[in-house]
């Protein structure tokens, strides 16, 4: 299946990704490629297939209702790119 | 020192030939003088391995030693180390120093083993050839002109240079086996749920495992066994006892029935890997073994499946890379979505970006039934193949890669062509199923590599086999001139 | 033209766990920001989920409290999209498998009728952190100590017809979740909310109307209050010729009106997928059989039991039973008192009406169970009248103190006593002759009012201690 470059663009847009305008053209490409190569399954007939999500064919495991966590917000907000008062700062969210 | 096995230098920390302080700054200083060449390594943690060593020493004194204690490894920088740089090959995670251990490093460092650093690896482990990491590509050391495989190219690279002695590494699509192959060294990729992930930075959550890469199979089972075991902080590790796979290396394999996939052993193999991988089936035929064909029909669906499934689940798993708690964040963002973009798409390169487009493509409304589904369908398919072959057969074999290391630049222009280099690996990650690589010849002085491929947990018998292999054959041994030398 | 108004309400409730419904991390609110986040709430790289044994156990008494197919086998998805308040870029959720599946709820409405609404399923999922505007020079706070709280989310189907429906829907969900105890209901903090899908359509009309979804409702009255206002803009706009977007829009209970939110402008496609991470969650029989045998009695078995036992009307039992501690309660004071109709006036008026007043929890009520249902033992023996209840009440309201000590001590016991009342009467006998001789001329239909002047001045000399009855009885002898 080839992809115009709207259509790969829209792609991006829902992926929060930018795509220089040099690289349009191949990223439009290579991404068409991909799916072209990938379209082989629609010819397999998979009607009586359950599809697999997991190769283990096990269920969740549970775990107990315990508070294991401490608080580390020191340390993990000392890798952040920006806090303030203990809050991870963003450009203004608009509801 | 360097030339030693993980076995070997077991033996010697035991013996006091020399203590696990002396190898380990010895092997720091191999890695300072060699791996400029080669830049198989990130980040080097020289004054914790120091420490760790020490403190192995300390227990080995007191009586205390056991698992792999003194001996020094080195993890992919895949995967979590507190107080680390962390950074899966990727500028988004450049900056990022590990608040907590995973799980495996965590085991391996409660067996005693010495960390020595973090290898190199292509981006979010998306990559055959080492040429996507943030880094620079890893050097093959048989060949510095050429690739060292991926995306544990790293690990692969370091073990082969004789810098560590054995390594963790990952596997979604061959990422241990491949590399092994192309830089002459084993690789075990364990069955999906036998080794925690947590901790280990996610590419595609239901393919993903790690595994050892060391020089021999027998290494491969010291540093298997410590690196398993069920982890409760990882829902599909498995809860199930983690043998002593060193025990059994040494069983006979007679009776083993090896199964040849005729779909692989057609017109289409590289005639020269053809005659090595012949060459190591008749070694195993006189150990004992016989070879059975067996009959993967939808083994040419592995490489669309595997370009549905963990482009899928790697664009929604790279989401949470966002610029907000941790990793990279562009320069004054305009607004909320101006932080999202550029972040992500300043720091993530371009193959990343592209498997995120395709994932986020499969998954999209109206074409989920259609690529998504439907992949998860053949998935099953390929996974029903491998119950029927193993009624037939023990183990699979094949070759690893379909050829030896290529150049640098060779296949990177054309992600398709790159991706054909995991035909003989995906499928065992689309099943779930334990397989490894091991070295079994050389073409044109580059080494290759033979796949066995096993039912599900069933490691020990496919690392008997490999050791078995390895006592009668010496292409494990074999360095690359620069970085070996004669014992 | 008559329009049709058609609701139906997606109501996320809080699930009361210890630790979140992925990680060990404490769910605890009004802590510092981010203290109550851990690496999984963060979504640190290589963090993965493990499920809360406590949240299924939770869902699943759930779906048995309203008779809803349990799914034995649910599967949690991957809801993507792009929000800070959200770590991994998407949201841990159910889509196709559901824990719990369809199920009928029964609503009393005031009227005394019932109406049916289905249950489209109910599924679980983890909730996201908070966005805090003020203060930060144009940017926005973060705060993930809310990420990963467990939710159940209850799905109607688009069955309600008024904000009045809306409301009993809610209250009725509000009180199962309570009864089984597996949230705190508290909507003022937002452990309950409520997202209502609002559409009108000529009455008649079989086809849905184009709907809105207003967000993130968090009380009784704002629910009411932003479907009224819904339904008014819906029909202003249609009636000019225009038409309702499908969109999501936001009430603002300052301005009562409803508006479009901004944020959800691009229409988003959130890509579900099974969450590789986790894996299909399988129910046994027995572990489904074990918490069904734990179900403690539910509002409706309550519901009826109050109506065959305390003879209760079905909207003053449904009214008394929508609050498992309200219905505890009651059946205190009425096992104090043995009158359980006096007792269910007294809850439902007196003590609603004041602890609406105060805005109190009945938990809060300074009068308690015992003290009430005394009150009411002395209002029955006629140790005091209704009036002397009433000043009692809103003694021991504000004072508190015991019962009989306040009667005592207030001097709020009526006189039965016939000797003193029969001298009242003939203090009032001898100061108002005239009366007397009216009375006792006049016809037998004019006597019955004048007969109320004696029994008011007897009371007054009283100073309404006198028993009424008792006075009546000895005055009609006197005259």
């Amino acid at each position: 299946m080839a992809l115009t470059p709207d259509a790969v663009a829209k792609l991006a847009e829902l992926a929060r990704l930018s795509i220089d305008s040099q690289n349009v053209e191949s990223t439009t490409g290579s991404v068409s490629d991909i799916l072209h190569m990938i379209d082989q399954l629609k010819q397999v007939d998979t009607s009586e297939i359950a599809p697999l999500s997991h190769p283990m064919d096990l269920a969740q495991r549970l775990r107990a209702d315990q508070v294991t966590e401490p608080n580390q917000r020191e340390e993990f907000q000392e890798i952040a790119p920006a806090v303030e008062r203990g809050l991870y700062l963003v450009p203004r969210v608009i509801e | 020192m360097h030339n030693k096995t993980i076995r070997e230098i077991l033996d010697d920390l035991a013996s006091g030939e020399y203590s696990s302080r002396e190898i380990t700054s010895a092997l720091l200083t191999r890695i300072k003088n060699l791996d400029p060449a080669l830049n198989s390594f990130i980040s080097l943690t020289e004054d914790q391995a120091l420490a760790a060593a020490e403190a192995a020493d300390a227990l080995r004194s007191q009586g205390n030693a056991r698992g792999l204690c003194g001996v020094p490894v080195a993890h992919k920088d895949i995967f979590c180390t507190k107080g680390v740089r962390t950074s899966a090959g990727s500028k988004m995670l450049d900056n990022f120093i590990a608040p907590y251990d995973a799980t495996l490093v965590r085991h391996l460092a409660e067996s005693g083993a010495v960390c020595l650093g973090k290898t190199n690896m292509d981006e979010f482990a998306m990559g055959s050839s080492n040429e996507t990491s943030f880094y620079g590509p890893v050097k093959n050391p048989w060949d510095t002109e050429r690739v060292p495989g991926g995306s544990s190219g790293g690990s692969a690279a370091a073990v082969a240079a004789r810098l560590v002695p054995g390594a963790t590494a990952t596997d979604t699509g061959g990422s241990i086996r491949q590399p092994a192959s192309l830089c002459g060294v084993t690789g075990l990729k364990p069955t999906y749920g036998r080794v925690s992930r947590y901790g280990m930075i996610a590419f595609a959550s239901s393919l993903d495992q790690a595994g050892p890469i060391a020089r021999t199979a027998e290494d491969c089972a010291l540093l298997l066994e410590s690196m398993a075991g069920f982890d409760a902080m990882d829902s599909t590790c498995i809860d199930k006892e983690v043998p002593n796979y060193s025990a059994s290396l040494a069983d006979s394999i007679r009776g083993l029935r090896i199964g040849l996939p005729k779909q692989y052993f057609n017109g289409d193999i590289n005639a020269e890997v053809g005659t090595l991988i012949d060459n190591a089936l008749e070694e195993l035929k006189n150990a004992g073994a016989t070879l059975v064909e067996v009959d993967l029909p939808h083994a040419e669906l592995a490489i669309p499946t595997y370009y549905v499934v963990a482009p899928a689940e790697c664009s929604t798993n790279l989401s949470r890379y966002d610029g907000v708690r941790y990793g990279y964040r562009c320069d004054d963002p305009r607004d909320l979505t101006d932080l999202y973009t550029r972040s992500r798409s300043e720091a993530f390169g371009d193959e990343v970006k592209r498997r995120i487009l395709v994932g986020t493509y499969v998954l999209s409304a109206g074409f989920y039934d259609a690529y998504y589904r439907q992949a998860q369908k053949v998935r099953r398919l390929i996974q029903q193949d491998y119950i029927t072959a193993f009624d037939k057969a023990d183990l699979i074999a094949s070759p690893t890669a379909l050829s030896t290391a290529f150049k640098f630049g060779e296949k990177s222009a054309n992600p398709i062509e790159m991706y054909q280099e995991d035909l003989y690996t995906i499928p065992a990650n689309m099943a779930g199923l334990p397989a490894m690589s091991m070295p079994c010849g050389l073409i044109g002085g580059l080494p290759i590599g033979m796949q066995f491929v096993g039912r599900q947990f069933e490691e020990a018998r496919m690392l008997n086999a490999a050791h078995q292999y390895q006592m009668r054959t010496d292409w494990h041994t074999l360095s690359p001139s620069v970085y070996g030398s004669a014992k | 033209m008559e329009w049709e108004i058609v609701i139906g309400l997606e109501v996320h409730v809080q699930l009361k766990t210890r630790s979140k419904i992925f990680s060990g991390a404490a769910v605890d609110f009004g802590q510092e920001p981010n203290t109550n986040a851990c690496a999984i709430d963060l979504a640190l790289p290589g963090t993965l989920p493990v499920l809360n044994a406590e949240v299924t156990a939770m869902a699943v008494k759930f779906g048995l409290a309203i008779d809803a197919e349990i799914s034995r086998r649910s599967v949690f998805e991957r809801k993507n999209y792009f929000y800070p308040d959200l770590p991994k870029g998407y949201q841990t959720t159910q889509l196709d498998e559901p824990i719990v599946g369809k199920a009928i709820i029964m609503l009393e409405l005031e009227d005394g009728t019932e109406k049916a609404v289905r249950l489209h399923h109910a599924h679980l999922e983890e909730d996201a952190g908070k966005s805090l505007h003020e203060d930060f020079a144009g940017m926005s706070g973060i705060d993930l100590n809310r990420a990963g709280t467990a939710l159940i989310e209850i799905v109607s189907e688009p069955d309600m017809r008024s904000s009045e429906e809306a409301v009993a829907f809610l209250k009725k969900i509000h009180s199962i979740v309570t009864y089984l105890d597996i949230s705190d209901g508290e909507m003022s903090q937002g452990s309950m909310r409520c997202d209502a899908n609002v559409s009108i359509r000529p009455m008649g009309q079989e086809e849905l109307g184009i709907r809105a979804e207003i967000k993130n409702i968090n009380s009784f009255r704002f629910v009411e209050r932003a479907i009224a206002v819904e339904v008014e803009r819906q029909i202003d706009l249609i009636s000019d010729g225009g038409t309702v977007a499908q969109e999501t829009r936001l009430y603002d209970a300052n301005k009562n009106e409803t508006r479009p939110m901004r944020s959800k402008e691009v229409a988003n496609d959130y890509r579900y997928f099974p969450c590789p991470d986790l894996l299909p969650v399988e129910l046994e029989k027995s572990y489904i059989q074990s918490l069904r045998d734990s179900l403690p009695e539910l509002p409706d078995a309550k519901r009826k039991r109050f109506g065959g036992d305390y003879g209760l009307s079905n909207y003053d039992a449904s009214l008394l039973t929508q609050e498992r501690p309200f219905a505890d309660y009651y059946e205190l004071v009425a096992a104090e008192c043995s009158d359980a109709k006096l007792a269910a006036n007294w809850v439902m008026g007196e003590l609603s009406a004041q602890l609406n007043k105060e805005d109190l929890k009945i938990s809060e009520s300074p009068l308690s169970a015992a003290k009430l249902g005394q009150l009411i033992t002395r209002v029955i023996d006629g140790t005091i009248s209704g009036k002397q209840a009433k000043q009692l009440f809103e003694l021991l309201w504000t004072e508190g103190g015991e019962v009989d000590q306040t009667i005592e001590v207030k001097g709020l016991k009526q006189v039965s006593d016939s000797g003193a009342i029969e001298n009242m009467i003939d203090q009032v006998i001898a100061e108002n002759t005239q009366q007397v001789e009216n009375f006792r001329s006049a016809a037998e239909d004019k006597r019955k009012k004048m007969f109320g002047f004696f029994v008011g001045q007897v009371m007054k000399l009283s100073q309404g201690q006198a028993n009424p009855a008792e006075v009546n009885k000895i005055l009609k002898e006197k005259l």
